[in-house]
């Protein structure tokens, strides 16, 4: 009797806030969200226990595919264009020296890299290239290279990556490593899938009490 | 869910004759667009992989001409690691034999106990790993191999050619294990 009577609501809430909030976080994924840049030559790298996010700029990258083909990328466009002048005028190749910069790779021998770069872009299909001849250790073509990216950066150390497939045998990575040691680059990094140490191990442990580990 | 009618009750009264139009409501039941909001964001966030490559990194010695400018390593802290194809790994410790009887055959599982018992053993400052990749084996096992020492915490180790003896040894053992699954 001396009940109050409750007024009833309605059970329909209004969506249109929500609604608001989930596209408005769908559009910030959308436009935040980086592709990865597709890559020119297919390389599956190997894993490893690395935890050190790998430099993106000022880049110097060896790729190597899983036949032992070798390929060379840049970052830097002034660096590039110094190198494509000195081609040019030691060893008269008469390349393209806009088409040079804009390469996103290189993978012909010296000889054919006129006509490599007279290619379109999207022709320049990875694993049909030639690759930068490096089996022969008498005539390694890397070498003039490395020198070539070492006159270019001008005792600046660019950041070396060997970005290396899986499949790629032993002495064509050898031949890199013997280019790199020629021109006095000692120091590189190999582009790896992260993984976490495996338990039980003495980097585990160190990584359990919290000691820092130093790459 | 039901939408809240709006046009329902007291309507202007229009004149006589004039028909009444129905008034039809103007809002709209958004709920499955909030649901499918969602859902793609789950499907983003979901797809979206974080992981960034890493780099080990992989220091060179300078090629030393004068063999006083090498590094000497004391016979018993050594340990020499052998890659073969199809990942196999063989291993000897301290010198090899004449008659090879301390080359011994592993994988690449089962080394890494090899390398911790032998860390074990060994002052650490003695401890080295030599590391002689074959030109069978695969850039995948370099870096493995590679992995292993950051792994098991080992500082010195270095990458060395192969030798003939060894090439051989490593060809032969690999043939003897090939005939020895067909029998």
């Amino acid at each position: 009797m001396g009940r109050a009577k409750l007024p009833r609501k309605s059970t329909v809430i209004d969506m249109t806030a929500m609604c608001d909030v989930a596209f408005l976080l769908l559009s910030f994924f959308i436009l935040t969200t980086k592709f990865k840049p597709s890559e020119a030559i297919a390389v599956t790298t190997p894993k490893s226990v690395a935890a050190k996010v790998a430099p993106t700029k000022d880049i110097v990258m060896i790729i190597l595919d899983k036949d032992g083909k070798v390929f060379l990328t840049m970052d830097d466009e002034s660096v590039k264009e110094v190198m494509a002048n000195t081609l040019n005028s030691t060893k008269n190749l008469g390349l393209n020296v806009n088409a040079f910069k804009k390469a996103q790779f290189f993978g012909a021998p010296f000889g054919q890299l006129a006509s490599f770069l007279a290619l379109p872009e999207d022709q320049r299909k990875g694993n049909l290239n030639p690759g930068i001849p490096v089996k022969d250790s008498s005539n390694n073509e890397l070498v003039a290279w490395m020198s070539l990216v070492a006159n270019a950066y001008q005792g600046k150390k660019p950041n070396l990556l060997l970005k290396g497939d899986n499949l790629a045998k032993y002495p064509a990575f050898k031949s890199v490593i013997d280019a790199f040691k020629k021109n006095d680059f000692l120091k590189f990094q190999m582009v790896t899938n992260p993984e976490s140490a495996p338990v039980g191990t003495d980097l585990w442990k160190q990584s359990q009490s919290g000691e820092k580990r130093e790459d | 869910m039901s939408e809240m009618d709006t046009s329902s009750g007291g309507g202007h009264k229009k004149g006589p004759g004039v028909k009444k139009g129905k008034k039809l409501s103007t809002r709209v039941d958004l709920t499955p667009m909030v649901d499918l909001g969602f859902l793609l964001i789950t499907f983003f966030i979901f797809t979206t992989t974080m992981s960034q490559a890493t780099a080990m990194r992989l220091f060179l010695p300078k090629d030393a001409d004068k063999p006083e400018d090498q590094n000497k390593a004391k016979e018993s802290g050594v340990i020499t690691l052998l890659l073969g194809k199809d990942n196999n790994v063989f291993y000897y410790e301290g010198q090899l034999d004449n008659s090879a009887s301390n080359f011994k055959s592993s994988n690449f599982h089962d080394i890494r106990e090899v390398l911790m018992s032998k860390k074990q053993r060994t002052p650490e400052k003695d401890m080295v790993v030599v590391i002689k990749p074959s030109d069978e084996c695969s850039y995948k096992n370099v870096v493995d191999i590679l992995d292993e020492m950051t792994i098991n915490v080992l500082k010195r180790y270095a990458l060395v050619d192969i030798s003939n003896v060894e090439a051989q040894l490593v060809a032969k053992s690999e043939e003897n294990a090939a005939a020895a699954v067909k029998n």
